[in-house]
């Protein structure tokens, strides 16, 4: 129903006047600047990184002028520069990997269960410790980093600056995600499933193991996409605890490189990390959607999407 | 139907993982920053108990904050940067979170993947993308010297504060379209169809009801980026790198790695917690009410 204006037209002008306005403001109109907006974002927020790959397949050495195509000269073709044969690009790489690695493998599960612990626990200390949780998602980084740097300078003096201590540093802030993600699921869930189970007759043990953990385990996906992309993103408490040249991690090496001369060799380690991220994101995605087909509702896609997005901060 | 020691068993790790990895170092930093410098080597010598503090060099670093002294210059430019980026971000983002949320219908799928895109491309890479741009024969300049719209095009990358917030806007408007997006998928459309029926215009409409119902989302959004942009060091660094665009984390760091005086670092990063704790403080109680909402 259309909303009717009250006062009567002055003429056939004004009231031919206003109904093309009216059309043009009613409810089901195009807003065609709207949309103009919105493709502008989306198109202004990643060409610029296509144009950084696109810079990583240039065949001079330049970053800024297109000096002609090739394919793997600053991969693997160059045998000084190029992200394979370059010794200090190539660990960069391996040190990303191996804190993405180490991280998942820490904050996934301790997530999980503090997930678990803070979705359910009711009594003395269940506040505190939601409270606590939420913090390492708003402190800025460079506060965490500071902490990190002089805890381990003078408390925990036992860890020193090294993979190590950046492993320590990037948990910390990764469990918080984890929760976050898995928490979403679980309040999803509800507890019908495992009242059901043990009305059954299912120990408390069984319904864990049999019921909850497997409903669980697309959040657990996510959780473990998350924490790589976030490991592999982080820069600033990675390099407050890094142990110099030994330590440094992809954003690490981009960040010293800007500031010198930069190699398109830059932006094709750049651009392996995108590749990495994006494949990692496919693969959660489609193991989501796999894993929860079953329950597949009018905007699965949508709840997919921001479970693998982690948004609903 | 589990036994209650359960949860509190399974939320134990996670717990002490953050009193011991996220709480203790937060005191490292206060210690260190009531604490004592070692004369002869200039260390610091932290002090753990708070009747033993050392409040002289808390104080003579606050004293630096009033206008006219070293901080507030640096001070007033962090906030300057993050307050016009944040507002640059609303203006893009509400309207695409707008017709993301309320327009796009069969295009909302493949919009949202290409919104969460940016968030699964490194920081550092979307700014090493900037640097390609922005170089002095760069895709921009070339371009703005072809098409005569400005001949002589400046240096970008070396002191420009129109980079560093082109920068920051860019590297952080993600994270605001997100929440706003989150606010606006919530509201009723049942109410503004009533706002119509009772014979508001569509400005009206937008001005008194959907723009005071996403107010959530715009100060969620809004403190999410202001939190970490004033932390921030490695934009301005990466795209400027002059001490005229500095901001209080490059200060922060500089007082770490560049002349080594962390007693000085620790209490300005005390002082920026502190500064920032009323944001945090709002964001998590936001959070705390919308949680208490869903459940």
């Amino acid at each position: 129903m259309k909303a009717q204006p009250l006062s009567p037209a002055p003429g056939a002008a004004a009231g031919l006047l206003r109904r093309l306005l009216q059309r043009r403001s009613g409810p089901v109109r195009k807003p065609r600047v709207l949309a103009l907006v919105t493709w502008a974002y989306i198109a202004w927020s990643i060409v610029p990184v296509l144009i950084a790959i696109q810079f990583s397949f240039n065949a001079g050495r330049s970053v800024s002028v297109w000096q002609g195509f090739s394919l793997t000269r600053w991969y693997w073709g160059d045998p000084v520069n190029s992200v394979w044969h370059d010794p200090a690009l190539q660990h960069a790489l391996i040190q990303s990997l191996k804190l993405a690695g180490l991280d998942m493998l820490v904050a996934t599960p301790i997530g999980v269960l503090l997930a678990l612990g803070l979705a359910r626990w009711r009594g003395y200390g269940a506040r505190p410790a939601n409270f606590l949780m939420l913090f390492p998602l708003v402190t800025p980084e460079i506060v965490m980093g500071v902490s990190l740097y002089l805890v381990f300078q003078y408390v925990f003096t036992f860890i020193h600056p090294s993979t190590a201590a950046q492993v320590l540093g990037q948990v910390t802030f990764s469990i918080s995600y984890v929760v976050v993600v898995v928490r979403g699921r679980l309040f999803s869930i509800g507890r019908d499933y495992e009242e059901a189970a043990a009305d059954l007759g299912a120990t408390p043990w069984e319904t864990l193991r049999l019921v909850l953990f497997p409903l669980l385990l697309p959040a657990v996906l996510a959780s473990l996409m998350i924490v790589f992309a976030i490991s592999i993103d982080d820069f600033v408490i990675t390099q407050w605890l890094s142990c110099g040249a030994g330590c440094d991690t992809i954003p690490i090496k981009i960040y010293s490189a800007t500031r010198a001369a930069p190699l398109p060799s830059i932006n094709a380690l750049a651009a392996i990390m995108v590749y990495c991220s994006l494949a990692a994101v496919v693969l959660a995605f489609v193991c989501y959607k796999l894993l929860t087909r079953s329950e597949s509702s009018a905007d699965s896609t949508q709840a997919a999407i921001s479970s693998v997005g982690a948004f609903d901060l | 139907m589990y036994p209650r020691w359960l949860w509190r068993v399974f939320a134990l790790p996670g717990v002490l993982w953050l009193l011991l990895l996220f709480v203790v170092p937060f005191y490292a930093v206060v210690g260190v920053a009531f604490g004592r410098v070692d004369p002869i080597f200039q260390n610091p010598i932290p002090v753990w108990n708070p009747f033993h503090w050392n409040t002289a060099q808390v104080l003579e670093t606050l004293a630096r904050f009033v206008p006219g002294h070293a901080y507030w210059v640096v001070f007033l430019r962090t906030t300057e940067y993050v307050a016009l980026s944040v507002v640059i971000c609303l203006f893009i983002g509400y309207p695409v979170a707008y017709y993301i949320s309320r327009h796009a219908r069969r295009s909302k799928t493949i919009l949202l993947v290409l919104l969460v895109l940016p968030f699964w491309v490194s920081y550092l890479m979307r700014m090493l993308a900037w640097i390609d741009l922005l170089a002095p024969d760069g895709y921009v300049n070339r371009f703005l010297m072809w098409s005569h719209i400005y001949p002589h095009p400046p240096n970008w990358l070396s002191g420009n504060p129109g980079s560093v917030i082109l920068a920051l806007v860019y590297g952080y408007i993600p994270y605001m379209i997100l929440p706003l997006l989150a606010a606006l998928d919530r509201i009723d459309q049942r109410l503004l169809e009533a706002s119509r029926d009772l014979g508001a215009s569509p400005m009206q409409t937008f001005f008194r009801v959907t723009l005071p119902l996403s107010k959530t989302g715009v100060l969620g959004g809004s403190v999410i980026i202001a939190l970490p942009m004033f932390g921030d060091y490695y934009t301005p660094a990466i795209i400027s790198g002059s001490p005229r665009t500095s901001m209080i984390g490059n200060q922060i760091f500089l007082y770490f790695h560049g002349g080594p005086q962390p007693a000085v670092g620790a209490t300005l990063t005390l002082v920026l917690s502190l500064f920032l704790g009323v944001l945090m403080a709002y964001y998590m109680y936001s959070v705390a009410k919308t949680q208490r909402l869903a459940q």
